[in-house]
């Protein structure tokens, strides 16, 4: 092993660059599209056998180490960053609205980006928490840009919930260290020693020494997004800028995964996560109006793939996660781009008030069509190369729930996003709203996450990606092979009949007014109106009931025995001489009692 | 030929059909690969491809819908 002293992770160039920006005016839009592909050129610079130590307190910090799915996801990371930075890119100068919100905007998504880079970088565990908590910080940062009341409020919310996940996520971190502190072990805070994985962590255990790894699962699960835990997401994404929102939908849940990855890969809970996760994306997404949050819940249920993937924990299936991670990030960005480009020129967002676009936003249309057919697995797309594999390692592992369902799930989302996303959007009805395709930058950036789609799906095109899983193939060996003739052709009739189905069902589709409540009821809703109909009247019954105590009763009290002379109500008040005359007595008393016999 | 014309839609729909069909036939000229015994059945992928999505739409709109549902002023009020 190669150890260098000093040298940060590649990640810390975003960060640093985006701290930066601000200072650098009119040449920080340039440079904001340099420092990703810098960053970009430092991980694959990196030598695969580099590690990086630096002291802290009696501790050292591993601040870069390759694990096997680093790379896949610190590439895509890199390159996400690249893409969201040209889709924000301040063509309106950045003296105009849009500039201003860009000179936030980016240098927290910069940060934000830079963070989840460095968390892949990660070889202990108190690194990874840092720049994992750092990740929360630029993110709310990247929703409070967008600068509108319901951004305000619900950033407030995302905060709340990660700082709550952090925490838990910190408390299994210390109970865990203390424990390997007591037995005896080094250095407690490798990562090597927190991978629960399927040997340690049994999914059903409860014992005392479990404590640390159900926390720790908790507090990844509350940013991999899965339900009950996961409501942040639906709410806090789509409230971002139209660019911010490219930018959320890549790293928070995708960085989980990884986590989850390195930590519990073979946990068979995951399994049963990760389908309850398909499932739920799906029913939610089916019932919203808001084109965005229709693409947030479909995170949701594209997530859940993956973490299935990881409950199974075969080398085929975690390449399926670190692979579809690697898909999902390009076409959901793309996805959300082509929303956010339709957000932008109309200002609309629901798809009550849309339809007809492909009249003036060709561009968007295409893009946003590829995107959906990515986010399908339909072939010659990145999606029929990558998820194919988690459905392949169920089958492999003759998991028939789990094969069933995942297969269900890949329907649903040709239903819910593939198709309901493109038609509600620009065909449907006719809006009458005429607006162009966006700015160039983001038809560039669309364009070059379209392609990016494409290509990953072309026979032989996708080795690459192939050759970068945590599980590469041997020598002379094939990895996968996706495209035979009985898969394509099983896809096909999977997806065009859920198709069918959606036309046919498309009465009961229609697009209604409505939301559908999420488990952030119960902090949006059932807590304030505890606290106003219940805890609030009852504090202040107490409040009286303590003065009472405190002045109420004394003043009584006092008014009871001392009455002033001129008034005399109850007592007659005493000269010194009959007040000496009682104490005498009682003395007296006492004197007797006392030699009593 | 516009997109909007009732005359392209019913178009649409005769492709579309053909495709699905040709699509179902197509299975008789590959070789499945079963992990489970029905999916390896004809037609298996079509029917449960439709079959799935019905039910998830019939749940989620008379299910989950009915309970969960609210105006979407619901939080601002």
């Amino acid at each position: 092993m190669n150890e260098a002293f000093g040298l940060p992770p590649p990640g810390v160039i975003l960060i640093l660059g985006g701290l930066l920006l601000p200072l650098l005016r009119r040449a920080a839009p340039a440079f904001a599209l340099l420092l990703p592909l810098l960053t970009l050129g430092a991980i694959w610079a990196t030598p695969g056998d580099l590690s990086v130590t630096l002291p802290f307190m009696d501790q050292s910090l591993t601040v870069l180490s390759w694990q096997p799915a680093t790379l896949v996801f610190s590439t895509i990371f890199a390159l996400m960053a690249f893409g969201g930075a040209l889709f924000a890119h301040p063509v309106t100068g950045l003296a105009s609205e849009r500039g201003q919100r860009w000179r936030v905007e980016l240098p927290a998504a910069f940060i934000y980006a830079g963070s989840a880079i460095c968390v892949t970088f990660a070889g202990d565990i108190l690194t990874l928490f840092m720049f994992w908590e750092l990740m929360a910080v630029g993110s709310t940062v990247v929703v409070w840009s967008a600068g509108t009341e319901g951004s305000a409020k619900a950033g407030l919310r995302y905060a709340l919930v990660h700082l709550v996940g952090g925490v838990v996520l910190m408390a299994g971190i210390l109970a865990h260290v203390f424990a390997l502190q007591s037995q005896g072990v080094p250095d407690p805070l490798a990562l090597s020693h927190f991978a629960f994985g399927a040997a340690g962590f049994d999914a059903l255990s409860c014992g005392p020494s479990d404590v640390a790894a159900w926390l720790i699962l908790l507090g990844v699960l509350v940013n991999a997004a899965a339900p009950p835990l996961g409501s942040w997401l639906a709410d806090a994404y789509p409230e971002a800028s139209e660019s911010g929102t490219v930018f959320l939908s890549a790293f928070t849940t995708k960085t989980a995964v990884y986590v989850l990855m390195v930590l519990f890969a073979g946990t068979e809970l995951l399994i049963y996560v990760g389908l309850a996760m398909a499932v739920y994306g799906i029913v939610y997404a089916i019932l919203e109006n808001d084109m965005r949050r229709i693409l947030a819940y479909s995170i949701v249920n594209q997530v859940g793939f993956m973490v299935c993937g990881i409950g199974i924990g075969t080398a085929m299936a975690l390449n399926g996660a670190a692979a579809h991670a690697f898909a999902h990030i390009i076409y959901k960005a793309l996805l959300l781009m082509s929303a956010g480009s339709v957000l932008y020129m109309t200002g609309k967002r629901k798809c009550t008030d849309l339809g007809g676009l492909y009249h003036s936003m060709p561009i968007t249309m295409v893009c946003g069509i590829v995107g959906a057919l990515a986010i399908s697995s339909f072939p010659l797309t990145s999606g029929f190369v990558t998820k194919s594999m988690i459905n392949q390692a169920a089958a492999d592992e003759h998991l028939a729930l789990a094969w069933f369902t995942l297969t269900a799930a890949s329907a649903g989302v040709f239903l819910h996003a593939g198709i309901k996303f493109p038609w509600f959007v620009f065909f449907q009805k006719d809006s009458g709203l005429r607006p162009p395709d966006p700015p160039w930058n983001m038809r560039a950036a669309m364009i070059f996450f379209a392609a990016l789609c494409v290509l990953l799906g072309i026979p032989g095109v996708y080795a690459p990606l192939y050759a970068i899983l945590p599980f590469p193939a041997a020598m002379g060996e094939t990895l996968y092979v996706p495209y035979t003739g009985a898969h394509v052709i099983s896809q096909l009739q999977l997806l065009l009949f859920s198709g069918l189905a959606f036309f046919v069902l498309l009465p009961v589709l229609k697009r209604t007014l409505t939301i559908t409540l999420d488990s952030d009821w119960f902090y949006r809703t059932l807590a304030p109106a505890t606290w106003k109909h219940l805890l609030a009247p009852v504090m202040r019954a107490l409040g009286e009931v303590r003065d009472g105590f405190t002045s109420g009763l004394p003043e009584d009290i006092k008014r009871f025995i001392y009455s002033p002379p001129q008034e005399g109500t109850y007592f007659r008040e005493w000269g010194l001489g009959g007040a000496m005359l009682t104490i005498t007595g009682i003395l007296f008393v006492y004197l007797v009692l006392g030699f009593a016999p | 030929m516009k997109l909007d014309d009732p005359k392209t839609i019913r178009l649409l729909w005769i492709v579309s059909l053909i495709v699905l069909a040709l699509l179902v036939i197509a299975d008789a000229f590959v070789e499945h690969h079963p992990h489970f015994g029905v999916d390896g059945g004809f037609g298996f992928h079509a029917w449960y491809g439709f079959a799935v999505c019905t039910a998830m739409v019939v749940a989620s709109k008379f299910v989950v819908g009915f309970f969960l549902k609210r105006r979407d002023t619901y939080y601002d009020e």
